[in-house]
């Protein structure tokens, strides 16, 4: 039987037939090795190469000998950990961080607390229009983060916004939202509009994975959806708010466009509004990639301190919640 | 037979649906969320609107009449952004398809078959490889692209295509959904009647479990080509000829002109509305193959 079924391959299978059993075990043992080099050969140019090259950078300088003139007259040197300190007793980086966590202190909370409520609204029953609701909540993901900034951008400007229209009809007082505190505002609602459909979508397909028999239950003892709400969904869907809100603080932190593209319709916004702001300014506004490189490594690590010390403290706290 | 017409009858009787706990009441319309719903759309949908709006209007009748009148001039306006600077604005458009549709297209090769070796083969060292990767979707991008730049200045490839294109092309995102969506369609079976059929493992990846992950692929590729479309810091960090430029960039510094000059605001609000159009149209024709689910399954493990 063995040798019908061999020849019946033809020219095209044979090869593969003739091989040996302990050859076909070779191959597929090197084979993930050949399937992830495209990987590997990326990360490595494009994630730890240039983590390596900023953390190098960090830790030097440029010597300038003499006027500066001529070859070998500016040479990079040792610098330990000058730049860090430098950064860190910058004034103008110290701002922009303060800047950017009091931003995250609105963002993330209000973007998150609406994306938790549309999900369970969307999740709870007899809700008309939820799948036109739900897509025109969404969409928002598919604006640019510059565009969004520049539409929102448009609307704050006193001259062609509805607000300010209805406002001045109604003879209240008119904001001005792209100075001070109002700008706070302004920027924390360009962020929300972006991320809380995407939030909400996360959200809602893990409240869709609780089975329909643990709210039944709940439901033929009596608990209004306010209490299944919640006492079952909330804590039920808590590993994906974690997830969101990890994210979150990672995204925040990190803010760009939406600054840079307001700076254009307001002088409030200084070219180092948020840290990173500051490091692109440094690396190419001044041509500073030393300073701009310990700028950037901080920022990293700020994220990564955050973002992981939040996972650490909501995972120790549902620990103490399974012991209780 | 007579019980099911009392049943019919009951509702009618009871004129007071709160009252009633049996499963007729699931017909009322559940209030508050969909008034909370409808308020989250309108929020939404607010910005789009205004802009649609916005680009009918005539550079006077932006700042003279009532902001949601349509006004009169977007003949004019399309002419006059095709007409701006030779028309750079369809060569923004162009670069970003291209940035965002070979970028994509890249990025998803590169997730299904890595995403594939890492769900199918047993070998020493994979979660080592993975938890790597993985820590790539936490490297703030900052860090990345300012270095980023400076290496590829050093042999020449800042400043080009190449440099917006190759830096996203691998996306640990894309890796770890496609890894679970692998884990979870290819079974181990399949993969296993292949090797005594036979085939080699690239025979058995690209005709057989491939054409298996393709559902999967489908959400990969649109999370990338929203992620390079949607991608502002890179190429304002990589470009400076602004005939290479994608359209968040064009934008950005048609609005940077635009504000010492308000004649050019009703050119930068046609091309916003023409920048999300694409973008739009592509999620509601897809929206049914994009799978939401593996998104809440990626996020909850």
């Amino acid at each position: 039987m063995t040798s019908a079924h061999r020849t019946s391959y033809g020219a095209e299978g044979a090869p593969y037939a003739l091989r040996s059993p302990a050859s076909a075990l070779r191959r597929a043992r090197s084979a993930p090795l050949f399937f992830l080099l495209p990987a590997a050969v990326l990360f490595a140019l494009f994630f730890a190469l240039p983590i390596g090259y900023a953390v190098w950078l960090s830790l030097h300088k440029i010597e300038v000998k003499g006027l500066g003139l001529g070859a070998g007259a500016r040479s990079e040197v040792w610098a330990g950990l000058e730049n860090y300190a430098g950064a860190l007793t910058d004034s103008e980086f110290l701002g922009g961080a303060l800047r950017v966590l009091g931003y995250g202190a609105i963002v993330i909370p209000v973007m998150l607390g609406l994306a938790l409520l549309l999900a369970l609204m969307l999740d709870s029953e007899k809700v008309r229009l939820a799948s036109f609701t739900r897509l025109a909540i969404f969409l928002p993901y598919a604006v640019p983060g510059v565009v969004a900034a520049l539409l929102w951008g448009f609307l704050y400007l006193p001259d062609v916004s509805p607000f300010f229209f209805v406002l001045d009809k109604l003879g209240l007082p008119q904001p001005d939202l792209l100075d001070g505190g109002g700008l706070y505002a302004a920027l924390s609602n360009i962020a929300v509009w972006g991320g809380t459909g995407f939030n909400m979508i996360v959200i809602y397909t893990s409240l869709r994975a609780i089975p329909a028999e643990v709210h039944e239950a709940a439901k033929l003892d009596g608990a209004t959806p306010l209490q299944i709400a919640l006492r079952i969904k909330i804590p039920m869907v808590a590993p994906s708010l974690v997830l969101t809100f990890f994210f979150s603080i990672i995204a925040t932190l990190q803010v760009f466009s939406e600054p840079t593209t307001l700076k254009p319709l307001t002088n409030s916004v200084s070219t180092t509004w948020s840290p990173l702001m500051k490091v692109y300014q440094d690396a190419f506004g001044k041509g500073d990639i030393h300073t701009a490189a310990a700028g950037a490594v901080i920022i990293a690590v700020a994220t990564l301190v955050l973002s992981f010390g939040f996972l650490r403290a909501a995972g120790s706290r549902s620990r103490q919640g399974e012991a209780r | 037979m007579s019980s099911p017409a009392v049943v019919k009858a009951a509702p009618v009787a009871g004129s007071t649906p709160g009252a009633l706990q049996g499963p007729r009441s699931r017909r009322r319309i559940a209030l508050v969320p969909t008034l909370a719903l409808l308020l989250g759309a309108v929020y939404c949908l607010l910005p789009v609107a205004w802009v649609v709006i916005a680009a009918t209007k005539s550079g006077s009748e932006l700042f003279s009449t009532f902001t949601f009148l349509p006004g009169t001039g977007l003949a004019d306006n399309l002419s006059g952004l095709s007409a701006y600077r030779d028309g750079v604005y369809w060569r923004w458009m162009g670069n970003s398809a291209l940035y965002a549709g070979l970028g994509a297209l890249l990025s998803t090769a590169v997730s299904a078959i890595s995403g594939y070796a890492l769900a199918v083969y047993r070998f020493r060292g994979r979660e080592t490889v993975f938890n790597i990767l993985l820590t790539g979707v936490l490297m703030p991008p900052v860090i990345l692209a300012v270095p980023q730049y400076l290496l590829l200045a050093r042999i020449d490839l800042a400043d080009t295509y190449w440099s917006v294109l190759l830096p996203l092309v691998l996306s640990p995102y894309g890796v770890y959904l496609s890894r679970i969506y692998a884990a979870a369609a290819v079974p181990g079976d399949v993969v296993e009647a292949g090797r005594v059929d036979g085939a080699g493992e690239w025979r058995i990846f690209t005709r057989i479990a491939l054409p298996m992950m393709v559902p999967g692929l489908v959400t990969v590729f649109l999370f990338q080509f929203v992620a390079v479309w949607n991608n502002f810091l890179l190429p304002y960090i990589m470009l400076s000829d602004d005939e290479k430029f994608p359209i968040t960039l064009g934008l950005f510094t048609l609005l940077e002109q635009g504000s010492n000059t308000p004649a050019l605001y009703t050119l930068v609000i046609t091309g916003a509305l023409l920048a999300v159009l694409p973008l739009i149209a592509l999620f509601l024709v897809v929206q049914r193959f994009w799978s939401l689910d593996l998104l809440s399954g990626a996020v909850k493990s």
